[in-house]
């Protein structure tokens, strides 16, 4: 194809794209969507099953039976998130070993929350409230965006999520009504996944690289910021309704803005934790690597299972 | 050892009456392995009663660049549809 032809698809592409048209896995599309595609969805994959690691480690010790099969459905519902958008991702032409092996070999990132450590029960709680509610707020746009595979994943992604947003705070509420060290317990925890849920929105607009191509795509509907800010408005007051103070001096309200003014993010924190420098990166990865390579041999077994099966079909019909 | 398990699609009634509809795609072994693991995946929520799964290099797709030469002819072809045809008002019932 000459330049010109190929600047001509381009040109009609995002017209296709601005007529809010949805781009399929087999039509014509530029490399660079291709592969932001890529990197977009299969960094979504991979949180959504790194994800899973921080909370896995509460679920022998649940503090009841109604709190334990709720953390488990939730798991499990992150391991369907993660396998829903690793399939959409292969559409466009990556394997899935590909794609595990981005994540274990340290290439692809993930959200960088999942970095942090799961120390109390009520962790679960802010997690559930925080993180999940950061990401809904991430992903509800995203059923609209323009590559339809990503776009069907994410409407099944977003039904499930208000469960877990949900469970997250109810945690929270009842230990608002316990002793006071359930109490201090459910503020500690809001306390040290604050910050970092802020951060989860991504970096300021000033210093975000893919911001307009995004836009353009819809794979991003609002910037970071407006995100940020939607997010506080939307916590501030169920943290409140329940007791608990947002651990920020600078937050006030902010009449004429009609917002919440906040304090300042520390950004180094953040850069540190995405370097791999987080207090859990190395631990989530051994995790990670370590389940794949023990699976090998389940993996190896049932494919030889299911050759012997197909070769006894075969002698059966001779 | 090394070998990948096959790609599967996924098809799924979500109650009868209506035909089963593409829900996504999964990796497994085999296809009894495919269900159950469809089952897992994509009926977690009483979404489906019965599950299809055909593993995907089994399907054959049209190719979006022949668009034009498959599905462009059925346009100019109005008299296909029932507003093609003038019928005087007064005739009911048709
Ligand atoms: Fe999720
Ligand atoms: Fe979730």
């Amino acid at each position: 194809m000459s330049e010109e032809q190929i600047k001509d698809l381009e040109e009609q592409f995002e017209a296709r794209i601005a007529r809010d048209e949805k781009i399929e896995p087999k039509d014509w599309m530029p490399e660079k969507y291709r592969k932001t595609h890529i990197r977009q969805m299969s960094q979504h994959a991979h949180s959504e099953v790194v994800g899973m690691l921080p909370e896995g480690n509460w679920i022998t010790r649940a503090p009841s039976l109604r709190r334990k099969v709720a953390l488990l459905a939730k798991i499990q519902d992150e391991a369907g998130h993660g396998l829903y958008l690793y399939s959409a991702c292969e559409t466009l032409g990556i394997s899935r070993d590909e794609l595990y092996d981005q994540l274990h070999s340290g290439k692809a990132k993930y959200s960088s929350i999942f970095n942090y450590p799961t120390i109390t029960w009520a962790d679960m709680g802010a997690i559930g409230w925080l993180v999940d509610g950061a990401a809904i707020i991430n992903q509800v746009p995203l059923c609209n965006t323009s590559f339809g595979p990503y776009a069907r994943a994410m409407v099944r992604v977003c039904k499930e999520e208000s469960f877990h947003q949900r469970q997250g705070y109810e945690i929270m509420i009842k230990l608002m009504q316990g002793t006071p060290e359930q109490k201090e317990m459910a503020q500690d925890a809001l306390n040290r996944w604050w910050w970092p849920s802020l951060m989860m929105l991504g970096p300021i607009d000033a210093e975000s690289v893919h911001t307009e191509q995004s836009m353009k795509w819809k794979l991003k509907r609002k910037s970071n910021d407006e995100l940020r800010q939607q997010f506080i408005d939307q916590t501030v007051p169920q943290a409140e309704l329940i007791g608990l103070t947002i651990p920020d001096p600078d937050l006030k309200w902010n009449d004429e803005k009609g917002c919440y003014d906040f304090g300042a993010i520390d950004w180094d924190e953040f850069w540190q934790v995405v370097k791999g420098h987080g207090p859990c990166n190395k631990e989530r990865m051994n995790a990670r690597v370590g389940a794949w390579e023990r699976g090998e041999w389940v993996r190896d077994a049932a494919v030889a299972y299911a050759e012997k099966k197909a070769n006894k079909n075969i002698n059966k019909a001779v | 050892m090394k070998k990948n398990w096959p790609l599967w699609e996924v098809f799924v009634r979500s109650k009868n009456g209506l035909e089963h509809r593409h829900f996504g795609s999964l990796h497994a072994a085999d296809a009894d392995m495919a269900l159950e693991n469809a089952r897992d995946v994509y009926t977690r929520r009483n979404e489906g009663v019965s599950i299809w799964v055909v593993e995907s290099k089994d399907i054959t797709a049209s190719n979006p660049e022949h668009n034009g030469e498959l599905f462009e002819p059925a346009q100019d072809k109005v008299y296909r549809h029932p507003t093609f045809y003038d019928l005087p008002d007064e005739v009911k019932y048709m």
